[in-house]
């Protein structure tokens, strides 16, 4: 959990001044936090709706509205899949079952316990035409198949 | 070098060509003989990398082009000047070219979308100059309404009639709005006009602002397109940089400056009117219409949405003229459409078209038709919002009424190709899974409407179906499309209607047989191996992350049904296909 330490209040002023600056909105506000803390941090939404007297619900509103949006941190490696309707006809359900096999990830949940890995399942990356398309810590792969998934995932994991 | 492109390695391409061109020592000549640019998305993406090698003029393509051919082909065609004909662009290259009549794609492909003098070299801005200097906002509408140019987000609304509305209605300040949020899944026109000319869209929408007299715009586009946002950025800054933006553009006293909005990812927000709440930074939900936009929107002040590639057909019209739009398309249905014509076709890519074209054109002719010997067993447009056309409706023409008469839309325009291994009820269930996740929840319909649908199609897919299914969705669907607030419930039964309509049979095996002809359902399915096919090579196993696969080399292995999970692995590596 994240603390308000001086080290993140100056990030978080940071950001509010170009909230006020641009006259942004409470998005682009969310955005800017999630790129720097990879998440939205609970403690963030009520430095925030103090420091603006916007009720904390309103940020949670749109939190959870919008799919961008994570209330919790990412694991270290993002893998992102594409289940748009290309992707689909092509096969896109059987990858996103075997990397949820190989990473042994549990029913209903996107990041590993260990915290190495996200999968996250994407409507569409507009990539429709290498179909389907899989994006492993922003590298795009296109026409994917089970055997160069697994060696991607495989060398990751040597890597380490 | 669009996303397509980049993901096929059009970077390492690139690199490798310049690595190689300075190691071969003809610097000199490089600059002079082929200025190498990045372009935007071509239209063919199946056969990318694709880059073009300029000798003394003539121009040559290299297709499937990989970091390990680039020195063969500089040494021989660079410096030889004999270009390597094993890896030129075929036959197919040129028909899925011919076919095609490019508007809005004129220019992409061909111009580097980082460098607004690129544009510049082929007419950019030219038409924004003629309208700012010698045309009233009232002539410039009418130049637009009389081209018949129809929205092309999905609606169809006529874009003239549009601006003119908006023009009519009294306020001090105004808005115009780029609707970059495309959300269909299967389509990436947006995308790639983006990515290939970002300066058409900007044009577009500085005449825009004249014409409905508005000094602000916003482009609401995905996060989701990095490349896309990163271009528009670039040219947004070159633009004011060069007055075509900002105060008193060309001294017409026209002041305008547009404003990047990035989407959080939600599909309702290319709604019109959730669009304007999420760019007023609220939850993106629709609201009851009327009051349309054009009367009160953007915080309550009269505003023009159009789709990019809308916005994007205004400069060529305003520069060639309204009759020379109008010579494209049909009666009712002017100019050209972009499609994205993907899923189970050779040529996959990027196509633009006159509207009327035959679908049967689209999908043999450029398309190249199906893969692997396999049949077409339909052709789904617009996405999630649109429907099914079987094969037996191929030679249909591709116009908006048409379409709506089979039970389809034209939409934004995906076009997705499917063959007789796709189950049309798990197409229809993919599509619902799409709007029920999608769905905002504001208004009961869709929200319970869909998720009810979700259920009937889900257990027809895990065969629980029951007698009286069918009839349920069909009357369901017609609920929820007559009661829906916004586009997106009124639409959302569409692909299960059109699944029924032409494909009753499969519902009927499902529910009556459970069985799914396709072989694609899951639960439906059984995955095992033919002994006497197989010769233990082992490839199915490796692939296996549940280790159902047992077997010793050069023996026929088998699966264990209790521990497969069906995930299909081991079918999409086997190589002694059968059938």
């Amino acid at each position: 959990m994240l603390e308000i330490s001086t080290d993140n209040e100056l990030k978080l002023n940071d950001i509010l001044n170009r909230y006020t600056a641009e006259e942004g909105n409470i998005i682009s506000l969310l955005q800017d936090t999630q790129d720097v803390f990879g998440y939205i941090p609970e403690k963030s939404v009520g430095w925030f709706s103090k420091k603006l007297d916007i009720p904390e619900s309103r940020f949670y509103g749109v939190i959870t509205f919008y799919a961008q949006f994570h209330m919790h941190p990412r694991g270290r490696n993002l893998i992102t899949a594409c289940c748009g309707t290309a992707c689909h006809v092509r096969g896109s359900d059987r990858l996103i079952n075997s990397i949820q096999t190989e990473l042994k990830l549990p029913e209903g949940k996107e990041t590993t316990e260990d915290g190495e890995y996200t999968l996250e399942k994407v409507a569409c990356v507009g990539a429709c035409s290498i179909a389907p398309v899989v994006i492993i810590n922003k590298k795009v792969f296109g026409e994917m198949t089970i055997n160069r998934l697994m060696k991607e995932l495989k060398g990751k994991k040597v890597e380490e | 070098m669009g996303t397509g492109g980049m993901a096929a390695g059009g970077s390492e391409v690139m690199e490798a060509f310049n690595r190689e061109i300075s190691e071969a020592g003809i610097e000199a000549s490089v600059e002079k003989f082929c200025s190498m640019h990045k372009v935007g998305c071509r239209g063919l993406c199946a056969k990318d990398v694709l880059v073009d090698v300029i000798v003394g003029g003539k121009k040559t393509t290299y297709q499937y082009t990989k970091p390990g051919m680039v020195s063969r082909i500089v040494k021989e065609h660079l410096i030889k000047g004999e270009p390597v004909a094993d890896w030129m662009v075929g036959e197919d290259y040129y028909s899925f070219h011919d076919k095609q009549t490019k508007v809005v794609l004129s220019d992409c492909g061909n111009i580097d979308p980082e460098k607004i003098e690129s544009y510049f070299a082929v007419g950019g801005y030219e038409a924004a100059k003629k309208v700012l200097t010698s045309l009233s906002p009232e002539q410039t509408i009418d130049i637009i309404k009389k081209s018949g140019l129809r929205g092309r987000g999905g609606a169809g609304f006529s874009t003239g009639t549009k601006w003119e509305i908006c023009r009519n209605t009294k306020a001090a300040q105004k808005y115009i709005i780029c609707n970059a949020d495309e959300g269909d899944p299967g389509a990436f026109m947006d995308r790639s006009v983006i990515e290939g000319n970002p300066h058409a869209v900007i044009e577009g929408m500085i005449i825009g602002a004249y014409s409905i007299g508005a000094t602000k715009g916003y482009v609401y586009i995905r996060a989701e397109y990095p490349l896309a946002v990163e271009r528009l950025r670039m040219a947004l800054a070159q633009a004011r940089g060069k007055n075509w933006l900002g105060k008193n553009i060309l001294r017409s006293g026209l002041d305008f400056d547009i404003k990047i909005k990035l989407g959080a990812g939600a599909f309702v927000c290319g709604e019109e009117t959730a669009l304007i709440a999420s760019i007023e930074g609220q939850r993106g939900m629709p609201r009851a219409k009327p009051p349309f936009p054009v009367h009160s929107g953007l915080w309550g002040k009269p505003t023009v949405i159009n789709n990019v590639e809308t916005l994007a057909n205004i400069p060529y019209i305003i520069r060639k003229g309204a009759d020379w739009f109008a010579s494209f398309g049909t009666e009712k249905s002017k100019g050209t459409k972009v499609f994205a014509l993907t899923g189970k076709v050779k040529n996959t890519g990027l196509i633009e078209v006159p509207m009327g074209m035959p679908l049967k054109e689209i999908v043999y002719d450029i398309g190249g038709g199906t893969n692997k010997g396999r049949t077409l067993k339909a052709v789904q447009t617009g996405g999630p919002s649109g429907g099914c056309i079987p094969s037996e409706l191929i030679d249909i023409n591709v116009d908006f009424e048409s379409l709506a008469k089979v039970g389809s839309i034209v939409g934004s325009g995906g076009m997705v190709v499917l063959d007789n291994t796709d189950c049309m009820v798990n197409i229809a269930k993919f599509f619902l899974e799409f709007t029920q996740a999608e769905s905002c929840g504001k208004c009961v319909p869709c929200r319970v409407g869909t998720k009810r649908l979700l259920e009937i199609l889900s257990r027809i897919t895990q065969g629980k179906g029951k007698e009286g299914d069918i009839e349920l969705l069909e009357d369901l669907s017609h609920d929820i499309k007559a009661s829906s607030l916004c586009g997106l419930g009124q639409t959302a039964p569409n692909p299960v209607l059109s699944t029924i309509r032409y494909f009753r049979n499969e519902y009927e095996a499902h529910i009556k047989e459970s069985r799914c002809p396709a072989a694609v359902c899951k639960d439906l399915i059984e995955y095992s191996i033919l002994a006497d096919f197989c010769k233990g090579c082992g490839a199915c196993m490796r692939v296996c992350s549940s280790k159902a696969i047992t077997g010793e080399k050069k023996k026929p292995h088998s699966i264990a049904a209790d521990v497969c999970v069906k995930c299909g692995a081991c079918y999409d590596v086997w190589v002694f296909k059968i059938w």
